[in-house]
């Protein structure tokens, strides 16, 4: 049973947020010997996020991709995640929160106005295959409930390559395009599974592609995965990742 | 009277065609129950808040269980002559945070009016701590039947699902044990093993919204307790896979808090809370339904639904049928060289009108014949809810349909339909579906004994009461509405 996730209000969350530590995230917990959980003082994207870097990278072992350009979380108040329908979600992601937000290829560092608030663009590789904006917003203490998060990356891809599939899984619903075209829409109060959703068949152009999603949440934690299959299913692995 | 009868009819018909299955009944009302445990001849869960249910049958639930500490989501093991209970105390954003401790204690009985009941002081087991990747509430137990370890699982859709090891001899956290992570995107975890595997059930889904509640049961299982634990798509759990067991149906939503239950050889049931019972005020309920078995794969089953049946014996495939003469209908053979041109008529099929007269009016035999579709092959089987039941059914009456004849269990152990129905307990049946879905049926009491019998049969042509034996065709049945 987990209540918070559907009715607590952001109020509450907020308040929760004053004072938090938090714990790395490892194969096995920390607790201490009498296996009462320790209270940390400090925090960090380390344990789920490197920066990234212009090294060649390919998608991991699973043909997950882990290099993304992840914009700060845009405030989105909302108090559960059963009002993401899908008529909700088409009209929450046609909405502008920043310019040019379906075109933008940001700058690591890159600063954007949605608002009231200015917003960075960070470059960073996820340490799993998926990608915990949760960690992302809380570690860098800023608002991790009620958001909406953007990514982006780029596909570099050696040829052409169609009949493509891009499966994605999300917490909660989320929004995906590939080179400007909608790919997949991820609707309700979803937690991210791998390959949760799919896309119809799409074509990879030789060399860049763009990635673009849109996540969002209320209260939970927030995260996305998303690899490309090929036409038999397989994760497609010869790909380089970039965010230029 | 008219319209009554009117009223009737339909009703009668909807059973019919569809027939509805029946809930635990009492007041089954409860969330995230604990494993069902039998002590002492009765059924208890507990569930969120303190309290828990008490069933004499396994049918009837009332509240009355009682478990110190409050918190929630308890679970509930025997371990030699002692009972360990675990719960949460906060956690898992009650109270809104995720600070939460499990907390583990023993009492020698269930029964809050023995003298032997008092629980022991708990023991902190977990915990979870500000925004760690955690939620310490949600436990499930498992004592490992191939080596004796005893294996707790927890947490919530707020990071992994975690596993520890306890000692099974004082129920506290094993020295040096550190937790494991097993799984993701879940809550309401538990454990349990079968056939060289082990399992980890999981709820998917959005709790706590009633009627909306999309809550559902998935698994994954592994060669080891410590996992991977895959779904039937080689996906792991730690990446948000799962297998569905039991989803939503019926008049119910929201299925979570698996339990496992084995009742006997074959017979196996699963416990849940339904998040809202549209026929109980869409209140929270307890969940029994029968646990089936696929390919190595847990699958929660359907409770009975009463109707009309061919009973069909898996042994050779013939169905149960009363010892009365077999009645020639219209449709013999038309003969060859007719024109084809001749329009088609449907033939009416035989009725009970059409034979009825023609059977003996007292005490008739059963025997086990092809089927035909013919009035003296189908049962109808309808709950006879004053008489009690058991763990996730009611009693059933069996009749010969459009009639009152009854089956019934006789003193030699044979098997004979009675002209009414009496209700004398030799009438009533207790239907359990089997872990491969076929079903066993079991007279209440057998007369002038104490054994407890099923219907078997004797021959492909020969039913008789007699132990039931999974292993064995002849003692299992199948329901088939045509």
């Amino acid at each position: 049973m987990n209540i918070k996730h559907k009715t607590l209000l952001l109020a509450v969350s907020s308040a929760i947020f004053v004072g938090m530590g938090s714990q790395s995230c490892s194969v096995a917990s920390k607790s201490t010997i009498n296996y009462v959980a320790k209270r940390d003082t400090t925090r960090s994207i380390a344990p789920y996020f490197t920066p990234a870097t212009i090294q060649k990278k390919t998608p991991d072992s699973k043909g997950f991709i882990q290099r993304w350009l992840l914009l700060e979380p845009i405030n989105k108040p909302n108090r559960g995640n059963t009002v993401f329908t899908d008529s909700y979600l088409k009209t929450a992601f046609a909405s502008e929160y920043f310019p040019n937000q379906f075109t933008i290829l940001p700058k690591d560092g890159e600063k954007v106005k949605a608002g009231t608030q200015e917003l960075t663009w960070h470059a960073l590789e996820s340490t799993n295959y998926n990608v915990k904006l949760f960690r992302f917003a809380y570690e860098t203490r800023k608002q991790y409930y009620g958001v909406i998060f953007w990514a982006v990356t780029v596909v570099n891809c050696p040829e052409e390559m169609k009949n493509v599939r891009m499966a994605v899984g999300s917490n909660s619903a989320s929004m995906w395009w590939l080179n400007g075209k909608e790919a997949v829409l991820l609707s309700g109060d979803r937690r991210m599974v791998v390959d949760d959703c799919v896309s119809p068949r799409l074509t990879l152009n030789k060399g860049k592609n763009i990635v673009r999603g849109v996540v969002i949440n209320g209260p939970g934690m927030s995260d996305f995965c998303l690899r490309f299959l090929d036409e038999k299913g397989e994760p497609i692995k010869n790909l380089t990742i970039s965010y230029e | 009277m008219k319209k009554n009868k009117i009223v009737g009819a339909a009703a009668l018909l909807s059973v019919l065609l569809t027939g509805s299955a029946i809930a635990q009944i009492g007041k089954p009302f409860i969330h995230d129950p604990s494993t069902i445990v039998e002590c002492e001849g009765k059924y208890y869960t507990f569930g969120t808040g303190g309290g828990g249910l008490i069933s004499e049958d396994g049918w009837t639930w009332n509240s009355g269980a009682v478990r110190p500490g409050g918190g929630a989501a308890p679970d509930a093991i025997k371990i030699g002559d002692r009972y360990l209970v675990v719960y949460g105390s906060t956690g898992g954003g009650l109270g809104g945070g995720h600070d939460g401790k499990l907390n583990t204690m023993w009492t020698k009985t269930l029964d809050p009016k023995s003298p032997d009941f008092k629980f022991s002081e708990s023991n902190v087991v977990a915990s979870s701590e500000n925004m760690e990747d955690c939620d310490a509430i949600d436990p499930g137990l498992l004592l490992d039947p191939t080596d004796g370890r005893l294996w707790m699982s927890y947490g919530t859709y707020f990071g992994f699902i975690r596993l520890v090891e306890l000692d099974p001899k004082t129920g506290k956290r094993m020295a040096g044990n550190i937790a494991i992570n097993v799984g993701i995107d879940c809550e309401a975890s538990d454990l349990m093993y079968r056939n060289g595997w082990y399992y980890l059930l999981g709820t998917h889904g959005t709790c706590c919204d009633g009627a909306n509640s999309t809550y559902n049961i998935v698994v994954g299982r592994s060669r080891k307790v410590t996992g991977p634990y895959l779904d039937n798509m080689g996906r792991s759990m730690l990446e948000g896979g799962g297998k569905m067991v039991l989803a939503a149906g019926g008049r119910v939503t929201g299925p979570g808090h698996f339990g496992r239950f084995i009742v006997g050889d074959g017979v196996e049931k699963m416990s849940c809370h339904f998040e809202a019972d549209l026929d109980l005020s869409g209140r929270s309920v307890l969940g029994i339904r029968p646990l089936l078995w696929k390919n190595d794969w847990p699958v929660g089953g359907e409770n009975f639904k009463e109707g009309t049946y061919e009973i069909e014996s898996e042994r050779r495939g013939y169905a149960l049928e009363l010892i009365v003469d077999f009645t020639r209908m219209a449709g013999g053979m038309r003969g060859f060289n007719r024109n084809n041109d001749e329009p088609i008529k449907p033939v009416a099929a035989q009725e009970l009108a059409d034979v009825i007269k023609t059977w003996p009016t007292g005490n008739t035999g059963v025997r086990i014949g092809d089927y035909m579709f013919r009035p003296h092959q189908k049962w109808t089987i309808t709950a006879v809810p004053e008489a009690g039941g058991y763990i996730g059914g009611s009693y059933y009456k069996i009749v010969i349909a459009g009639t009152d004849r009854a089956l019934a269990a006789t003193s030699a152990a044979e098997v004979i339909t009675v002209p009414t129905f009496t209700g004398a307990p030799e009438q009533l049946w207790r239907i359990d579906q089997l872990t491969d879905g076929t079903y066993r049926i079991m007279p209440k009491v057998v007369p002038n004994s104490n054994e407890k019998l099923a219907l078997v049969s004797s021959g492909d042509s020969t039913p008789t009461l007699a132990p039931f034996d999974m292993n064995s065709d002849n003692s299992k049945w199948s329901f088939k509405a045509h």
